[in-house]
């Protein structure tokens, strides 16, 4: 593939019909930059945080009236396992709801893919929303997961990597979905006033591990199962507004919007935390913030973010010396972003002829809705279904690592029999109105084996020959 | 059926030029055993599974999550079973099931990621080795017993390695039509990467039949069976399962876990009828869980959990553990479980005698950089 094809698959999310080719490919990305729009109307309409967060804290206040009620007059144990049961009930209703703001913003994020000016840029929104991962999966999640990407990874996506770990770290579904939103110091006014009760309440150390483990320094670096503790320690306090349990819910009762971020002193572990061999004798919410700003640009999340980025762009075993530039480069700007993704245009390594990628569920099926033309999302639920039968349902990768970037993990037998069964049924809705073998000329403008266009062009039908293309070596890599 | 198959074949052919080849010799003949990993991802709490009831520090430590096991069916004097595993504890009753307490992998930190990378790997540490364990287990067994395959959209880790192996995950979507099928075929005659997925793809596809259809664990344990029964289907099968990362809440969220792992077993066994008797299972995750409950009624990241060996040939109806105990002093790092035996040990002692395959021989293919000492022997009967 020519530098046109590398810069309309590889760079972006592939071409659409109706678009020119970009004349001067790196000029092209380049221009994105100034192009983007963090808020396009489709996600600007998206339910924001707070919607989801009042429905959430709806069911909560009903489970925990359902559990009170059962506690004064117990029932048997027949009648609580039955459909009336209203904790079951709340909690079906509550999923139901969440999940329409989970399936409304699926569709939300493929349509503004679909038609973006900027695709070089959504791509990085996406790499940053699964560097970033939450997992829609968990019921106190779902209702947030479109919230996250578009609150707090699509405005900083053009600004530095420690802003948006500051709002990543801040927002309710990551403080929900790592527990932190729970975790209560031991030797808080909280955590003393519950030991007196007898009740056993204490840290959480999830999202702490996570944040060193996965968002900044990464697995094997420099840190320590005590600096896991030390941050966890640090981190109490961090919570949500309205959406705590117990004494988190207590501590910000009345005090902000739902949803919100909220630093709740009550759950603070008080004292200085010693991190990497750093003291941090910050008070209250001072010291994570003091942290994070330390961990945005330290020099082992420079060579991490510096890794995946170079492996997302320029193949699964990235080239060092990308990886080295990159690294500097981070350390140089503290993170700028724009620039990181200057350097990556600028790579030799990620305008190589050759595909690098093996394209995942997401990006072949928003690069075939934009080849065969689409704007619109039809049928919300059938959308995010056909992504959960690609294995690959948005913003569900089931742990915090987020989805792999490897091809190994996307090009298995099965996989490519649900991308032909898919190919087949994308092509009968367009049938008889495109015709394939100009339509694969105009995507893949220097990039078409013989074997493709001899395939297609043999095809019984102009719709079976688009099923083809789709699902065509050049059509599956990028 | 038949294009798998040579393909299978040309796959274990090509190990005969590996360093591995030459050992095939030790078990050329071919048997009617199946093999099932079923691996627990987020790291499942082996203490909650199988709990140590009879240890003195056992309530104190576990807390709330000690009151699961108030009638809990005890196993011995000293563990008992989580009340979900009806199925498994028949299995045990029935001297076919065999829990493995204490054990670890080589790994010792506590990362998902890096944890799962070793236990698949099966590498002394992360990244160590770029292919499976089970996948080098493929290349010890004659052509007709390495038919591998992974129930699930993509091959995982652990099988993934020169010997081909195929991959099946239930689906819902309708089937592409024939004629297509075929042209996509021919597409990829020259593409060495998409014409291997592609025919194991259309192989497995006509195995699987209407058990492709449904996604739970029960169906996901009938399609296993059923891919595993056919005479010309798979003779190794991978499971994967999700969902065990209780960080908060672990009483109700690892019950309902275990009760799908129980379906997926039950149906397993079920399916398999007969063939169950030469089945062997084994059931492991990337690390256990802390000792001592966390301030959200949760376990954190661990070190040492409990694996479980099930079939009609294991020598169960006994948990094999070299207890170290709960109290504060005997955890590792004062927060987990002290392991005390080495997963690899375990693999390659039941394997081996599962398939009548050298320990040693084993040892060196399945774990070549282990240092855990040998294989445990007498995990199989006869």
């Amino acid at each position: 593939m020519g530098a046109v094809s590398v810069a309309l698959n590889r760079f972006g999310y592939g071409a659409r019909p109706e678009e020119a080719l970009p004349e001067a490919p790196r000029k092209w990305l380049r221009d994105q930059l100034d192009r983007y729009d963090p808020s396009p109307r489709i996600i600007a309409d998206q339910p924001p945080t707070r919607d989801a967060a009042a429905l959430l804290a709806d069911y909560n206040r009903q489970t925990r009236m359902a559990r009170q009620d059962a506690a004064a007059s117990p029932m048997p144990a027949a009648d609580t396992a039955s459909d009336a049961d209203p904790v079951r009930e709340a909690r079906r209703r509550a999923g139901q709801q969440m999940r329409q703001f989970y399936i409304g913003a699926v569709a939300a994020r493929t349509q503004a893919t679909l038609s973006t000016p900027a695709p070089f840029v959504e791509r990085l929104v996406h790499f940053w929303a699964n560097h970033f991962a939450i997992s829609a999966d968990k019921l106190t999640v779902t209702g947030f997961a479109g919230a996250f990407e578009f609150e707090a990874i699509r405005p900083h996506v053009l600004g530095s990597f420690g802003d948006m770990l500051h709002a990543v770290e801040r927002h309710a579904a990551m403080l929900l979905y790592l527990d932190q939103a729970q975790s209560v110091g031991p030797a808080s006014r909280a955590g003393i006033a519950a030991r007196r009760n007898g009740r056993n309440i204490g840290l959480n150390e999830n999202l702490a591990r996570e944040i060193l483990e996965l968002h900044t320094l990464g697995v094997r670096s420099v840190y320590t199962q005590q600096d896991v503790g030390e941050l966890a320690r640090a981190m109490t306090g961090w919570t949500v507004a309205g959406l705590g349990r117990g004494a988190g819910r207590r501590a910000g009762a009345g005090q902000a919007v739902p949803g919100s971020f909220l630093f709740a002193d009550r759950l603070h572990e008080p004292g200085t935390r010693t991190l990497l061999g750093k003291n941090f004798a910050q008070a209250g919410e001072a010291q994570t913030g003091a942290i994070l700003d330390m961990l945005a640009t330290h020099p082992a999340t420079a060579r991490h973010v510096a890794t995946k980025l170079a492996r997302h762009f320029a193949g699964d075993h990235p080239p060092e010396p990308l990886v080295a530039r990159l690294e500097h480069n981070f350390l140089e700007t503290g993170g700028n972003l724009p620039e990181l993704y200057r350097v990556l245009i600028a790579a030799p390594e990620c305008w190589g002829d050759a595909p690098v990628k093996f394209r995942t569920p997401w990006e072949w099926t928003v690069g075939a809705y934009r080849a065969l033309g689409m704007r619109d999302v039809a049928q919300p639920r059938a959308l995010v279904n056909q992504f959960v039968q690609l294995a690959q349902p948005v913003w569900r990768p089931g742990a915090p690592a987020g989805f792999d970037d490897i091809a190994a993990s996307w090009n298995g037998p099965d996989s490519l029999l649900r991308r032909v069964e898919l190919a087949e049924r994308f092509a009968a809705r367009s049938r008889d109105r495109i015709d394939p073998r100009a339509r694969a000329a105009k995507l893949f403008p220097d990039a078409l084996s013989a074997a493709t266009q001899q395939a297609i062009a043999r095809a019984e039908s102009p719709g079976q020959g688009v099923a083809l293309l789709l699902v065509a070596p050049e059509f599956l890599r990028r | 059926m038949i294009s798998r198959r040579n393909f299978v074949s040309a796959g274990a052919a090509t190990m005969l030029g590996s360093t591995l080849g030459a050992r095939m010799a030790f078990a050329a003949a071919p048997t009617d055993k199946r093999f099932v990993f079923i691996i627990q991802r987020g790291a499942a709490d082996g203490l909650g599974t199988v709990a140590p009831v009879g240890d003195p520090a056992f309530v104190r430590q576990r807390g709330v999550l000690a009151e699961d096991f108030a009638d809990a069916p005890r196993l011995d004097t000293l563990f008992a079973l989580h009340p979900q595993l009806a199925a498994v504890g028949s299995l045990y009753e029935a001297g076919q099931a065999l829990f493995v307490h204490a054990a670890a992998s080589a790994y010792r930190d506590r990362s998902h990621f890096d944890g799962q990378n070793v236990l698949e790997t099966g590498g002394s540490r992360a990244y160590a080795l770029h292919d499976g364990w089970m996948n080098r287990m493929l290349s010890l067994l004659p052509a007709n017993d390495a038919r591998g395959i992974a129930v699930a959209a993509s091959v995982p880790l652990a099988m993934r390695g020169p010997v081909s192996v195929a991959s099946y995950a239930p689906s819902n979507l309708p089937d592409a039509s024939e004629d297509l099928m075929t042209r996509v075929g021919m597409l990829y005659a020259g593409d060495v990467e998409l014409d291997a997925a592609w025919r194991q793809a259309t192989a497995t596809r006509a195995v699987a039949g209407d058990a492709g259809a449904r996604r739970n664990a029960q169906a996901t344990g009938e399609l296993a069976a059923r891919l595993l029964a056919d005479p010309g289907g798979s003779r190794v099968a991978m499971i994967e399962t999700g969902g065990w990362d209780t960080h908060a809440q672990q009483r109700g969220r690892l019950g309902a876990q275990l009760g799908n792992l129980d379906r997926l077993i039950g149906a397993l066994r079920d399916g398999l009828g007969p063939l169950w008797d030469d089945t062997l299972v084994v059931v492991a995750t990337e690390f256990g869980r802390t000792v001592r409950v966390n301030g959200t009624g949760g376990t954190d990241h661990g070190t040492a959990s409990c694996a479980m060996l099930l079939g009609g040939g294991v020598a169960g109806g006994r948990v094999l553990a070299d207890w170290p105990g709960l109290s504060d002093g005997a955890l590792h790092e004062n927060r987990d479980l002290r392991p005390t035996t080495d997963l690899a040990t375990i693999l390659t002692g039941t394997v081996s005698a599962h398939y009548r395959v050298d320990p040693a021989l084993a040892m060196r293919a399945m774990f070549p950089d282990a240092r855990s000492g040998p294989a445990v022997e007498g995990l199989m009967r006869g």
